[in-house]
């Protein structure tokens, strides 16, 4: 008699079938409406701004020192990427030893070495390098501001040389990544093939890419960080910078995942079971004030005062709660806000006396004019909320006058700083512009240096305090980095104390899903891990 | 008649210098830096002039203009600054797209627009022809984008009929003229026709009635010609002018429509412009320009070239 004889045929067919699922699953699919108008350059660096790298960045490719973004529920941190391990020379704290990571292979096929890494740097570092590529370099040059040199120490070492002592520059490795040498060989050494046929060694890898239309991305099986494997075998980024058009490709299913639904549509896509996930976000909108000589805003109370009279809870209400009021340059939570003696609180009783005390009253106001943009990527509803904070203001006798521009005007009236004739000369003492505040460098250091009044840097009002000059300059040797936040909150309680700004709302990066996503982790970060999309 | 056209040519020259011309000068005047489109906001200012030197934007305005301008006649209209793409492949991609969808909104503006405009004409002061003129005053008054998001909320949130945006499921490259990608097209398609419906049901309306009154028509129904006949003596009268007044409106259609190209994500030669003119990509806007400035000078050379094939009196010398 045969073996199995007895059984049903069915029960037999049963280890066949799940042999074959097991093969042929379906693959799971996340399709995401971007709020850009292109596909972010896909060579290694993108372009577009911070929140570019969750898509083209960080997915397709790695960084020697990672950003922590598969965490929402605490800021995140640097974490080993593409090097295992960094410290600075005890003799020469200059020089910055990095450890590559082993066995690791970019899509292509091909060993990530140290040869990689000095390839990447002359990449976007030396002009007369085969390499060199003046795009990407203008993307990632300013934020690797500290690095001399370079060299090759073995195969899995790397040696950075500092321009100066700079405990911070670990910060700064995020946003350089790694891609493919011999990819870049390849294709003819020309960028724009490798802008098809990128190769890093990210968790995906690109599929597929049509400009200004889609790229896909796929599960990369071989990624080398088993503990951030994606979650989706492939994600469609679509840009659609039309926010209205966004929510209605999620509305009518086109897309799973949107970026910034406008305010108004909120109950519509809560009504229609869509999901609204927000977080902290290192981002202010603020007034910069100038305090150069001539402005009005050069006296603190004055200072205090605008920022007193600002109800920030209604401004909240006003983006339709997608926003937090800010109670500093940066969030509560983060470990660089410190312990300010100045509550940003809505206080017009004691706004109006600080007024009264400078001299300025309902007969004598103080006027000012304010540089805006109409629109554009971090200044979230900007004309409703300017006119928000001009009646605010007028309340405690500050009547301001708005100069409105294009956001890309505005970028040239804030490189070019407060004193310059395009402000000072048009009668301009505040700039209303959103500021990423994700290190310490972009949201500290390079606001409150007085080195880095313009044009040196953005340091746009001129701010110029001694004692926190030293303090800047001790973080920068201080290479621990617990020591080194609560350096950093010294300087922000001052910044604060100082009311350096007008500090209204930080963003908090909404995205809308529809309820075909199971999971998506949102750091409190630009940074996001696209490997934690579950469908 | 290939005199004519070969002059008509030869005057398309200085228009697309002086088009090019005038908008490289604009964009120089509105304020903004091209480099905005590729440096970091806080890029310092060592990086920015390194970067204009690179894209040659150091150089003196009028030397931009020549090079640009000599590069264009040997083919060659640069590269993006923004994408780093050739702008010729970025063009020609956004104007067949733009060509798609601008001639479905053409072909269904124009007969709507006439067969509208032909009855009222006919039926002059009767239901039908207050009919075509609330239509035809709406369809030119209606806010395209406002249209097109009702279009929108009606049609694919409310009934999830028909997509609400994009050029095809796998993108505008992989096009096929089947249901699955012409359902893409429908909406922004009819947003598009509706203000070239309007105008030409106007015209044509107009003239109808007009040719009606003419002494030739009371001749001809005089000489006991059908209603038939009679109509197709008015149709080739009208058509001319009917067709000046479209081939314009087919023109500003070829243009792309930036607004109804935004609403639906449609990548044609609007969205293509809105993208170029807020980054200062200049190299891509002059191209931009260029081409379509090219497509309204072909267009209209075609218009003329047909009108003496309908009426042989407009014989052009």
């Amino acid at each position: 008699m045969k073996p199995f004889s007895k059984l049903p045929r069915w029960l037999l067919s049963i280890p066949l079938a799940l042999c074959l699922h097991s093969g042929l699953h379906a693959e799971t699919v996340a399709r995401y409406g971007i709020s850009m108008a292109d596909i972010p350059l896909t060579t290694g660096q993108p372009d577009r701004g911070a929140g570019a790298y969750q898509f083209t960045g960080h997915t397709l490719y790695d960084p020697l020192v990672a950003w922590e973004a598969n965490i929402s529920t605490r800021p995140g941190k640097l974490v080993a990427g593409l090097a295992t391990a960094w410290k600075p020379d005890a003799s020469d704290p200059k020089k910055w030893s990095f450890t590559l990571r082993h066995g690791v292979k970019f899509h292509d096929g091909s060993d990530f070495k140290a040869d990689a890494v000095v390839w990447n740097l002359d990449k976007v570092l030396a002009d007369k390098s085969p390499q060199f590529d003046a795009k990407q370099s203008a993307q990632v040059r300013s934020r690797i501001p500290s690095i001399a040199s370079y060299r090759k120490v073995d195969e899995y070492t790397v040696e950075i040389v500092t321009k100066s002592v700079d405990a911070l520059f670990p910060y700064q490795l995020p946003w350089f990544l790694i891609s493919s040498p011999a990819q870049w060989e390849k294709l003819g050494k020309d960028w724009s093939k490798v802008a098809l046929q990128p190769s890093g060694t990210g968790p995906f890898k690109l599929d597929k890419l049509v400009p200004r239309e889609r790229a896909e991305l796929v599960k990369n099986a071989a990624y080398w960080d088993k503990t951030r494997m994606a979650k989706t075998d492939r994600i469609v980024l679509l840009p659609i910078p039309d926010a209205m058009t966004r929510v209605n490709a999620l509305l009518s299913g086109q897309v799973d995942i949107i970026e910034t639904p406008p305010p108004d549509v909120l109950p519509q896509l809560k009504n229609g079971g869509f999901k609204l996930v927000q977080n902290v976000t290192p981002h202010v909108w603020p007034y910069h004030f100038s305090t150069q000589p001539g402005s009005p805003w050069t006296d603190i109370r004055v200072r205090k005062a605008a920022n007193l009279a600002i109800d920030r809870e209604a401004v909240v209400k006003l983006m339709g709660g997608l926003a937090t009021a800010a109670k500093g340059q940066v969030d509560a939570s983060s470990p660089w806000f410190g312990k300010p003696t100045f509550k940003l609180a809505y206080d017009l009783t004691a706004a109006r006396a600080l007024m009264a005390q400078a001299g300025y009253t309902k007969a004598n106001p103080l006027k000012a004019k304010v540089i805006i943009a109409q629109g554009g990527t971090g200044q979230m509803l900007s004309l409703p909320m300017n006119e928000f904070i001009q009646q605010s203001l007028a309340e405690i006798n500050i009547d301001i006058t708005f100069e409105v521009v294009e956001l890309e005007n505005l970028y040239l009236h804030w490189r070019s700083g407060a004193k310059s004739d395009m402000n000072a000369g048009k009668g301009i003492t505040a700039i209303n512009l959103g500021y990423v505040t994700a290190d310490p460098f972009y949201a500290i250091t390079r606001f409150a240096d007085s080195r880095y009044v313009a044009p040196n840097g953005v340091n746009w009002g001129g701010f110029n305090d001694p004692a926190v000059d030293a303090l800047l300059d001790k973080i920068r040797t201080t290479f621990d980095v617990k020591a080194q936040d609560a350096l950093l909150a010294q300087v922000h309680q001052t910044m604060v104390d100082q009311a350096l700004m007008l500090w209204v709302v930080h963003d908090t990066n909404p995205h809308a899903l529809s309820p075909k996503v199971k999971e998506f982790v949102q750091a409190q970060h630009w940074f996001q891990d696209l490997t934690t999309i579950r469908m | 008649m290939i005199f004519y056209i070969l002059k008509r040519l030869l005057y398309a020259v200085p228009i697309a210098l002086g088009v090019t011309l005038v908008a490289f000068m604009l964009v120089h005047l509105a304020p903004g830096d091209a480099l905005n489109a590729i440096a970091p906001a806080d890029a310092p200012a060592d990086v920015i002039e390194a970067l204009k030197a690179a894209y040659g934007l150091d150089r003196p305005l009028p030397v931009q203009y020549g090079l640009w301008l000599w590069r264009a006649v040997q083919g060659d209209l640069g590269t993006s600054i923004a994408s780093g793409r050739a702008v010729a492949g970025e063009v020609l991609g956004a104007v067949s797209n733009t060509l798609m969808l601008a001639g479905v909104a053409s072909l269904v503006g124009v007969l709507v627009g006439c067969v509208l405009g032909a009855l009222a004409g006919y039926k002059s002061g009767s239901a039908i022809d207050r009919l075509a003129t609330v239509l035809s005053v709406v369809g030119v008054s209606i806010p395209h984008y406002w249209l097109g998001l009702v279009l929108t909320i009606v049609f694919s949130i409310t009934l999830g009929w028909l997509p609400a945006m994009g050029a095809g499921s796998d993108g505008s490259a992989a096009w096929l003229w089947d249901w699955q990608h012409l359902q893409y097209l429908v909406l922004p398609a009819a947003t598009m026709s509706v203000i070239p419906m309007g105008i030409i049901t106007r015209t044509v309306r107009a003239l109808v009635a007009e040719m009606l009154n003419k002494e030739f028509v009371v001749a001809l129904r005089a000489r006991g010609l059908g209603e038939g006949a009679v109509f197709r003596h008015i149709a080739k009268n009208v058509a001319p002018t009917v067709l000046a007044v479209a081939g314009l409106q087919v023109g500003y259609l070829m243009g792309g429509s930036i607004l109804v190209e935004t609403v639906f994500s449609w990548p044609g030669t609007g969205f293509l412009l809105n993208t170029a003119i807020f980054q200062r990509d200049l190299p891509l806007l002059q191209g931009t320009i260029l081409i379509l400035c090219m497509f309204f000078v072909a267009l209209n050379l075609v218009v003329d070239i047909l009108q003496p094939l309908i009426d042989p009196r407009m014989v052009r010398a």
